[in-house]
C-alpha cells in the first residue's frame, strides 16, 4: 500500500495536466489533454504501430545492452587483473568515457546503415564503459585474503578469478549496469529520432511532424513508462542477486 | 638427526616493498623446523613479520632468500596441503556456511554425495548445525571463525596456518574458541602454525612458542610450552603462570622496541 501511495503525486500531475489543457490555460497543440493522449494511445495499440515499433526498439536496446554488459564486464575484470591490458586500455577508456555518445549517431549510420545494426552498435558503445568501470573498480577491491583462501583450497588462477574476483566485482558492476540501462534508452530514442524507419524514436518524430501531438505524447509516455519499469525490475533483480550482503 | 621435520624453514629473509616509500627488511635469516602434528606459535609484537612468515609458508608470497620446504618439497605457491585461517575470517560473503565449506571439497574433486556429508560433519564439529544456510553477514564473529576453521579443516590439509585467528573476537569468545580449537585439534591432529601476539594464548595452545624480535623479524628464542591441555584449570597452574611470565619478559623488550621505546 505504501508503495502505491508513494506515487500519488503522479496522479496529481495527471489531474493537473488534464485541467490545464481542458481549461485551455495552455495551447492544446503544445499540451493536448491527457484523456486525448490516452485515446490516441489506444488507437496506436489497436492499429499495431506501437507494438511493431516498440518490438524493434526493445530488440535494439536489449541486443546493445547485452553486448555492452558481456564485453564491458570482461574488459573491466581483465584490466583489473592483467596489467598489460590495463596499460593498453586505460588511456582509451579515459578518453572515450566523457565523449557524448550521441555524437556517434551519424558515425554508426555511416558504418552500418539505417537499420538495427547502427542502433545496436551505438547502444553497445555508449553502455559498455559504465559497466567496464564498475567491473574494474569492483574487481580491484577484491580482498586479498579471499583470493588467497581460494588459491589454498586448490583453485587455479582462472578458477579463482571466476570464483572470487567476479563475485567481488558484482555489486559495483551491477551499479554500472544500472547506469547503462538508463543510457540505453536515451541513446535508443535519440538515434531513432535522427535516422530510422522504425522504433519509438521514429514514431515520436513522424507523429510530431504530422501534427498528431496527442499520439506523439502517447509514445513519449510509453517510453517513459518502459524506462521506469525496466529500472524497477532491474532493482529487484539486483536485490536478489546481492541478498548475501544483508 | 632424527626424522626430517615436516616444515623446514632455512635462512629465510623477506624484503617488504610498500607501493610507496623505502623497502623494509621484514624477516631476517629466519630458520625453524616444525615436526609433524606439532603445534607451534609464532609470537611477537605487531610488525615483527610473523604473519609474513606464515604467508611465505602458505606460498602466498614468493620466497626470495632462503628456502621453505614442506615434506621435502620446496614451497613455490599455495596448495591444499596447507590450509589457512585468517584473522578476519575471509569467508566468501556470497556463499552460505555450507557453500563456504563445500568450496574446498569441490576444488578437490570430491564426489557430490560425499562432500555434502563431509560438509555437514564439519558444520556439526564446529557447532554450527542449524546455520548451514546462513550467510556470513548473518553470523557473529565467533560463528564466522568457526565456519572458517571448518572450511579449512574439511579439505583436510596436513598443515593448518592460523593468522591471529581469534584476534578480532571479544575476550570471552576468544577463550571459548581457544578451548574449542584444542578440542578439534585433538580429534583431527594436524601440524599447526599459529600466529599471535597474545602470550597466554600462545602458551595455552602451543607445544612450542617461537618468540620473534621486532623489525627486522628474527626468531629470538624457542620455548617449550607443553602442558596438559585437557586440564580445564591449566591457566591457574603455577608452572603455566611462570611460563607465561618468562615469555612475557622476552616479548616485552621487543614490544617496547617496536614502539620505539628503549628498554629500561
Amino acid at each position: 500500500m505504501k508503495q502505491v501511495t508513494r506515487y500519488l503525486p503522479l496522479l496529481l500531475l495527471a489531474v493537473a495536466w488534464e485541467l490545464v489543457a481542458r481549461l485551455e490555460l495552455v495551447s492544446t497543440t503544445a499540451l493536448p489533454p491527457l484523456s486525448d493522449v490516452i485515446r490516441a494511445w489506444i488507437e496506436l495499440l489497436k492499429d499495431g504501430d506501437l507494438v511493431s515499433n516498440g518490438a524493434s526498439s526493445l530488440y535494439r536496446a536489449f541486443a546493445g545492452l547485452a553486448l555492452a554488459i558481456l564485453v564491458g564486464a570482461t574488459l573491466g575484470i581483465v584490466m583489473a587483473w592483467w596489467k598489460p591490458a590495463n596499460v593498453l586500455l586505460a588511456p582509451l577508456v579515459e578518453m572515450f568515457y566523457p565523449l557524448p555518445k550521441s555524437a556517434l549517431i551519424p558515425v554508426t549510420v555511416i558504418w552500418l546503415g539505417y537499420g538495427d545494426g547502427s542502433k545496436i552498435l551505438l547502444i553497445f558503445l555508449g553502455c559498455m564503459l559504465p559497466v567496464t568501470l564498475g567491473a574494474f573498480n569492483g574487481a580491484r577491491s577484491s580482498e586479498q585474503a579471499l583470493v588467497w583462501s581460494a588459491r589454498s583450497m586448490g583453485a587455479n588462477r582462472l578458477r579463482m578469478l571466476w570464483d572470487v574476483v567476479v563475485p567481488s566485482a558484482m555489486p559495483e558492476m551491477l551499479n554500472g549496469v544500472r547506469t547503462a540501462l538508463a543510457l540505453s534508452f536515451i541513446l535508443l530514442v535519440a538515434s531513432e529520432l535522427i535516422v530510422a524507419q522504425k522504433g519509438f524514436g521514429y514514431l515520436i518524430g513522424s507523429l510530431g511532424a504530422n501534427g498528431s501531438y496527442d499520439a506523439m505524447y502517447a509514445v513519449v509516455l510509453t517510453v517513459a513508462f518502459l524506462g521506469f519499469a525496466a529500472d524497477r525490475v532491474y532493482l529487484v533483480i539486483t536485490k536478489r542477486t546481492l541478498a548475501w550482503r544483508e | 638427526m632424527t626424522a626430517q621435520a615436516q616444515i623446514v624453514i632455512d635462512g629465510v629473509s623477506h624484503l617488504y616493498r610498500p607501493p610507496r616509500g623505502r623497502a623494509v627488511l621484514a624477516l631476517d635469516q629466519v630458520s625453524l623446523a616444525v615436526q609433524n602434528r606439532e603445534f607451534v606459535a609464532l609470537l611477537g609484537p605487531s610488525g615483527c613479520g610473523k604473519s609474513t612468515l606464515l604467508y611465505l609458508i602458505g606460498g602466498f608470497l614468493p620466497v626470495e632468500t632462503g628456502t621453505i620446504a614442506v615434506d621435502g618439497n620446496t614451497v613455490t605457491g599455495p596448495g591444499p596441503d596447507r590450509g589457512i585461517v585468517f584473522q578476519h575470517f575471509a569467508l566468501f560473503p556470497w556463499k552460505t556456511v555450507r557453500g563456504n565449506i563445500l568450496y574446498g571439497l569441490e576444488r578437490q574433486g570430491m564426489p557430490k554425495a560425499e562432500r555434502e556429508q563431509r560438509a555437514l560433519d564439519f558444520i556439526h564439529l564446529v557447532g554450527l548445525s542449524g546455520f548451514e544456510d546462513s550467510y556470513p553477514s548473518q553470523l557473529s564473529g565467533g560463528m564466522r571463525q568457526r565456519c572458517a576453521i571448518a572450511r579449512t579443516l574439511a579439505f583436510d590439509p596436513k598443515i593448518l596456518l592460523m593468522d591471529e585467528p581469534f584476534g578480532a573476537l571479544d575476550a570471552q569468545t576468544r577463550g571459548l574458541m581457544q578451548a574449542e580449537l584444542l578440542r578439534i585439534w585433538q580429534r583431527t591432529p594436524k601440524t599447526v602454525i599459529f600466529v599471535t601476539h597474545d602470550v597466554q594464548e600462545a602458551v595455552y595452545l602451543a607445544d612450542r612458542v617461537a618468540v620473534m624480535s621486532a623489525r627486522p623479524g628474527r626468531i629470538k628464542t624457542i620455548v617449550d610450552t607443553k602442558f596438559d591441555k585437557t586440564d580445564p584449570h591449566v591457566h591457574k597452574a603455577k608452572a603455566f603462570v611462570e611460563k607465561v611470565d618468562e615469555i612475557w619478559d622476552l616479548v616485552k623488550d621487543e614490544a617496547l622496541k617496536a614502539q620505539g621505546v628503549r628498554a629500561p
